[in-house]
């Protein structure tokens, strides 16, 4: 029954595992193919680690697989956002059907800080209506 | 019913080992053809991760838990390369936003 599980596990892993590499082929610019990579990346290589918890059977092992795929949802975001901001501030193109742009003119010239609307501005704000999309 | 599920173990293998290798081979494609750096680095992330995923297939393929800690420390190194990366491209925008050479872009980031 365990083999059953671990199985499926696998086969769920492999199926993220591809469609992130599909993913990273075939969308557009780099904050989407960092999504891909990102998010079904860590799942794909997490639900491999998982399937050798279950099929391993012995609680060591269990534990340093377990403590791997907390690893890996710990620090797949961090390293995501990192390159993310650098990408955006080395002037990497967004696609060209991106509606908005909202970090557009928020950077000072240095690209060191984020210069926006205060935060008070944000909460008054929020009270409106969402006038945005017109 | 133990034995079934054996076999299935052994096919879902199979079938995981060429998803990742096809998932490899994309990846590739976008390690080579960029266009940014950031692209680039974005595949070699996900190259670490396709790493750690074979070897957990690897390690329950074999039985062998020790590729585990291959697979940890595999997580590490790809976790710390693409931070130094991601701090490499974010120091070369600073350099050229002010116009200077890239070591004078300071230290806080």
């Amino acid at each position: 029954m365990i083999d059953f599980i671990s199985a499926l596990i696998v086969l769920i892993g492999a199926a993220f595992t591809l469609i992130a590499g599909i993913g990273l082929f075939r969308l557009p610019d780099v904050y989407l193919r960092m999504h891909a990579a990102t998010k079904a990346g860590t799942l794909g290589a997490g639900l491999m680690l998982l399937a050798l918890a279950l099929d391993a059977q012995q609680l060591e092992v269990a534990a340093r697989a377990i403590a791997g795929i907390l690893f890996l949802l710990f620090t797949a975001p961090i390293a995501a956002h990192l390159l993310g901001r650098a990408g955006y501030l080395s002037g990497s193109p967004l696609w060209t059907k991106t509606r908005f742009d909202e970090l557009s003119d928020k950077y000072d010239a240095d690209g060191r800080k984020l210069t926006g609307t205060p935060v008070e501005d944000l909460r008054r704000d929020a009270t409106k209506p969402d006038d945005r999309a017109t | 019913m133990a034995e079934f599920g054996a076999q299935f173990l052994e096919w879902s293998i199979d079938i995981a080992y060429v998803a990742i290798m096809l998932s490899f081979a994309l990846t590739v494609f976008r390690l080579l053809r960029g266009p940014t750096l950031a692209d680039r680095v974005v595949a070699l992330d996900m190259m670490a991760l396709l790493g750690i995923a074979f070897i957990g297939l690897f390690s329950i393929a074999t039985g062998e838990a020790a590729y585990l800690d291959v697979a940890i420390a595999l997580a590490l190194i790809g976790f710390l390369a693409t931070v130094a990366f991601a701090r490499y491209i974010y120091r070369g925008a600073l350099a050229e936003r002010r116009g200077t050479d890239i070591s004078d872009a300071g230290d806080d980031s």
